[in-house]
């Protein structure tokens, strides 16, 4: 069994604030670049499932040539290998051409072992859809567990694990090879250790370009009207009203008519 | 030719949000001179496909059976995928919950259909839907269009307005070919519901703060700031002021040296809003403001505000809001 | 435009630098006010920095040691200080000034006793040397020791003592032959439980009070002869050596200061308003800030520099005492002007800038005062000082046979 892991190379949180519509609309964002912090606990797992299943870990991530800072990340962490696919193979692509393109990438890291497990992370802080994963899974023909905050065991074939919903947890039970999203409740994502750092610094990761994998057009979504949402600088509504209940009375209808509650 | 909207169930219960997005569907299908449809999957679905009826839809495309009782993609997203087929949908919208997100990605990628997910808005422009979502966490907003024959939606909860129920004129179809449990991979062994307990501060939607204008009678304060937390389904946080008077714990301040915090709401009962706290919550959406001092630099920051002492005017929010989410 | 970090360091240093970053924001910062303000020492730091490898960084792996060079214990050292200075000091004691000291003049026996506990953090170190009446003038200590057939017996008092009361092993300085003065000094490895020792913290310090500062006391404390770092005799030098490890981790965790008085003031001078505008729009400010930038960029150029000849196993003595002492009167300068930024917000401690100026006091009087760097650069440059070969001089890092484990 190999457990891959599915990463992405985001903003710093604490930059996305300064992002502007030119750095969204093209890309090229010029904010410090850092592992998506979903997929932090993402990595965790692969890695801990490593640890208790005797297992291989490997990272993969879709992004730019030469930018391997997320992947470098993973393999401080601990990840076993890491795996680059250059995004120009999707072109102009969106969510399924990626999905497409990382299920291939998943075939191919495949090995001798054969990857059983993918993991990934709830979604990316760029990107704010969570969809990869689902498509990863349809693409791959797997089976999907989402949102779960404990792998209780890998025994005879089969993953059992827990997942929370709005309305509860559950636990099930499904056959492998299985796509699993994680939650941030799911584990600590450890800090990268010198070892580790010594291992990552040193590696060359492998890329798969056009020649490994193709992945066919289709496109299905026009962005359009970027824009910044500018904070509403409005004049503070004083409620007026010759009793607190009058004020009150006011006030909740306010605040439900903006949908907040 | 439709919009068809997955009525999402809890444990047997529908998901009210759905409401919101079947009474929008029907709109953008009136603009799109289309019909509107809902999908509703579980063990027992009479009660709710009718409920969908008076909410808007014109036809309800319906799966029962035991199988289904749970929510499980293999099984749901192949009835989706039929409804979508037999209801000719030009669009299929979900209630953007976890599940939700997850059956629309599945059918949209298997349909090789254009999603947007988590979108705040839905409209018409041109005879084309135009979905309304944002990126990078907010700081971006974005419109989409489709160029796909299907367009997929996951809905932000609360993007629009609850409709009120009227009068049915649709019909409601069942849907076939609902797999053996045996064909079904994924097994449900336990269940817990979800658990009514302590909200955090950082992951609250909603948070009502105490600060130093509680003094008076702290205890009690924070009584009343805490009921009307409660009633909001709010996290309870405090100005640095009230944790070092030793009001309520550390857990609770909100500010620099506290927790940062960036709600949907925030309402802050007696905090004046010195520098510090605004640092840590000053992203918050909406501000809202109960204070005695109409000068305090709080009212800067809000949307809303009251001039009232915060004994008098939490009590009558809390009351306000008891009877309106009666 | 490539920062002075990108130009210097390798990408190993920075991933180090993120980890080490990462840890000061994730576990450091949220805990650490609350201890400045109760005196109290942040005890639960200490197993999650000897787990991430903290306290052996440049330690060979043979020893238990992480095997990462001097430039990495540099940028560990500058981000545990932007969090706060008493966290950098306890790694500074325990590695620079207890273990390291060990690695460069102790046998191979005393290395293999003593490091892979000091590394794995099973034994938390520090160093006493100064003394209530002995500070910079090192040669006027007054604490002994006797030769006893297989052992000594060592007696005096040190203080001043960073990590007193929470170390369990000591590197003591105490005269042997009291009549040679600088030379009559010997360095000894003393455990808590021995009979005749004691501890004790002194309360009341300006600054650094999330770090333990306290007095040991020795009467009549039989140490093994095992126990003595060096020859006889030796110890003046050891102790000199010592500084020039330590002060490179004072002079790396300033920039640290620096850096975060920067990050703190820029954020609170956008956000701040006066006369309609942002204060970041007053001249008056931006000097302020022009100048943290410019003590911040020099500061990480004389630290790199100290950190290259230390890795080259070169001599650095003059190199290392002009980065503390430039950087720390640099942090002293960035976190005053903080302070002036934040206006009456800086005096309180609702933001990090006052306490970070109430450390960098304490930095510019511990590991030789600013005045005894002055004292010391105009000597190197008015040729009247120069540094003599050692008998074991600190070996040059070495990364394949540092990071071998046998």
């Amino acid at each position: 069994m190999k457990v891959a892991v599915l990463i992405k190379q985001t903003p710093d949180t604490a930059e996305l604030p300064k992002i502007t519509v030119d750095e969204a609309r093209s890309g090229e964002v010029g904010a410090t670049m850092v592992l998506n912090p979903w997929d932090e606990f993402a990595v965790e797992e692969a890695i801990d499932l490593a640890d208790r299943f005797s297992c291989e870990s490997a990272a993969i991530s879709l992004g730019r040539v030469g930018e391997t800072d997320a992947l470098k990340h993973a393999l401080a962490m601990g990840v076993d290998s890491g795996l680059l696919v250059d995004e120009q193979v999707i072109g102009d692509g969106g969510e399924w051409e990626t999905a497409e393109a990382l299920a291939e990438a998943v075939k191919i890291a495949d090995g001798e072992e054969g990857v059983s497990l993918v993991l990934a992370g709830k979604m990316s802080v760029d990107g704010n859809s969570g969809v990869i994963y689902a498509g990863v899974a349809c693409k791959l023909g797997w089976d999907l567990l989402v949102n779960v905050t404990r792998i209780v065991d890998i025994v005879d074939g089969k993953l059992i694990a827990e997942q929370v919903f709005e309305g509860g947890q559950e636990t099930v039970e499904t056959p492998l090879p299985v796509v699993v999203s994680v939650a941030k409740e799911i584990n600590e994502p450890r800090y990268p250790s010198f070892m580790g750092i010594r291992k990552a610094s040193r590696a060359q990761i492998p890329v798969l370009g056009e020649d490994e994998l193709q992945v066919g057009p289709s496109s299905t979504v026009r962005w359009e009207g970027m824009s910044k949402p500018e904070p509403e600088r409005v004049e503070v509504r004083i409620f007026e009203g010759s009793t607190v209940e009058e004020k009150a009375e006011q006030l909740a209808d306010a605040l439900l008519a903006e949908k907040v509650i | 030719m439709s919009i068809l909207v997955w009525i999402e169930l809890n444990d047997g219960r529908v998901v009210t949000n759905c409401w919101e997005l079947l009474a929008k569907a029907k709109e953008l299908a009136f603009e799109l001179e289309t019909t509107s449809a809902a999908l509703l999957i579980g063990d027992e679905v009479d009660e709710a496909a009718r409920m969908a009826l008076t909410y808007g839809a014109d036809t309800v495309y319906a799966a029962a059976d035991a199988t289904l009782s749970r929510f499980r993609l293999q099984p749901y997203a192949a009835l989706a995928e039929q409804a979508v087929e037999r209801a000719g949908a030009r669009a299929f919208l979900t209630n953007g919950s976890i599940r939700g997100g997850t059956l629309a990605a599945t059918v949209a990628c298997r349909q090789k259909a254009g999603i947007a997910a988590n979108a705040s808005d839905l409209r018409v422009e041109e005879g084309e839907l135009v979905a309304v979502r944002t990126i990078y966490s907010g700081n971006i907003r974005a419109e989409l269009r489709f160029e796909s024959r299907l367009a997929v939606a996951s809905v932000r909860p609360r993007s629009f307005p609850m409709p009120e129920p009227v009068g049915s004129s649709g019909a409601i179809e069942m849907l076939d070919a609902v797999l053996d449990e045996d064909e079904i991979r994924e097994k449900v062994t336990d269940f817990r519901a979800a658990e009514v307990g302590e909200i955090g501060l950082t992951d609250a939607h909603i948070i009502v703060s105490g600060g130093r204008g509680v003094a008076a009678d702290p205890p009690k304060g924070f009584e009343l700031v805490g009921e009307l937390a409660e009633t909001l389904g709010a996290a309870l946080g405090a100005s640095r002021a009230a944790v070092d008077a030793g009001y309520i714990p550390y857990k609770h301040q909100v500010g620099q040296t506290g927790k940062t915090v960036g709600p949907d709401l925030y309402i802050a009962c007696g905090i004046s809003g010195a520098i510090q706290h605004l640092a840590g919550m000053g992203n918050s959406k909406i501000i809202v403001a109960i204070n005695k001092d109409r000068d305090a630099p709080i009212f800067e920051r809000a949307k809303y505000g009251i001039v009232d002492d915060l004994f008098e005017a939490v009590p009558a929010l809390t009351a306000a809001f008891r009877k309106r989410l009666a | 435009m490539a920062s002075t970090q990108e130009l210097l360091y390798t990408e190993e240093h920075e991933l180090v630098r993120k980890m080490a970053y990462d840890f000061t924001r994730n576990e450091v910062m949220p805990i650490i006010a609350e201890h400045d303000r109760n005196h109290t020492f942040p005890y639960e730091l200490l197993p999650k920095m000897a787990q991430l490898g903290f306290l052996g960084i440049c330690l060979p792996a043979r020893y238990g040691g992480a095997g990462m060079d001097f430039h990495s214990l540099g940028i560990v050292s500058e981000a545990l200080e932007y969090g706060d200075s008493s966290v950098r000091e306890t790694i500074a004691v325990h590695l620079a000034l207890h273990a390291l000291p060990i690695f460069q003049w102790g046998t191979e026996e005393q290395k293999q006793a003593f490091l892979p506990d000091l590394a794995a953090g099973a034994h938390i170190a520090c160093f006493g040397l100064t003394e209530p009446g002995a500070g910079s003038d090192v040669s006027a200590i007054q604490s002994r020791a006797r030769r006893d057939g297989d052992s000594y017996v060592l007696s005096g008092e040190k203080m001043w003592i960073t990590l007193a009361d929470v170390a369990d092993r000591f590197l003591v300085f105490v005269k042997t032959q009291p009549e040679d003065g600088a030379r009559g000094i010997s360095a000894f490895i003393v455990e808590r439980g021995w009979e005749g020792l004691t501890t004790g913290t002194l309360e009341g310090k300006m600054g650094v009070r999330a770090s333990n500062t306290g007095w040991v006391n020795m009467q009549d404390v039989r140490v093994p002869a095992g126990h003595r770092l060096g020859e006889e005799g030796e110890g003046f030098k050891i102790a000199m050596s010592c500084l020039d490890n330590a002060r490179f981790g004072v002079a790396a965790g300033a920039v640290g200061i620096i850096r975060a008085c920067i990050d703190q003031s820029v954020q609170y001078a956008r956000q701040r308003k006066t006369f309609g505008k942002p204060i970041a729009e007053h001249q008056l400010i931006q000097q302020m800030i022009a100048q943290m930038q410019q003590d911040l960029d020099i500061g990480e150029l004389l630290v790199w520099k100290a950190g290259l000849l230390k890795n080259r196993g070169e001599r650095n003595t003059r190199e290392t005492s002009m980065a503390k002492w430039f950087c720390t009167e640099a942090a002293r300068r960035a976190a005053d002007n903080a302070v002036q930024i934040h206006g009456a917000y800086g005096y309180s401690d609702e933001f990090n800038v006052e306490r970070h100026l109430r450390n960098t006091k304490s930095a510019v009087i511990y590991e030789g005062t600013s005045q005894i760097h002055t004292l010391m650069q105009a000597a190197y440059t008015l040729g009247m000082r120069q540094d003599r070969p050692v008998r074991c001089p600190m070996p040059a890092y070495d990364a394949d046979a540092w990071q071998e484990d046998e």
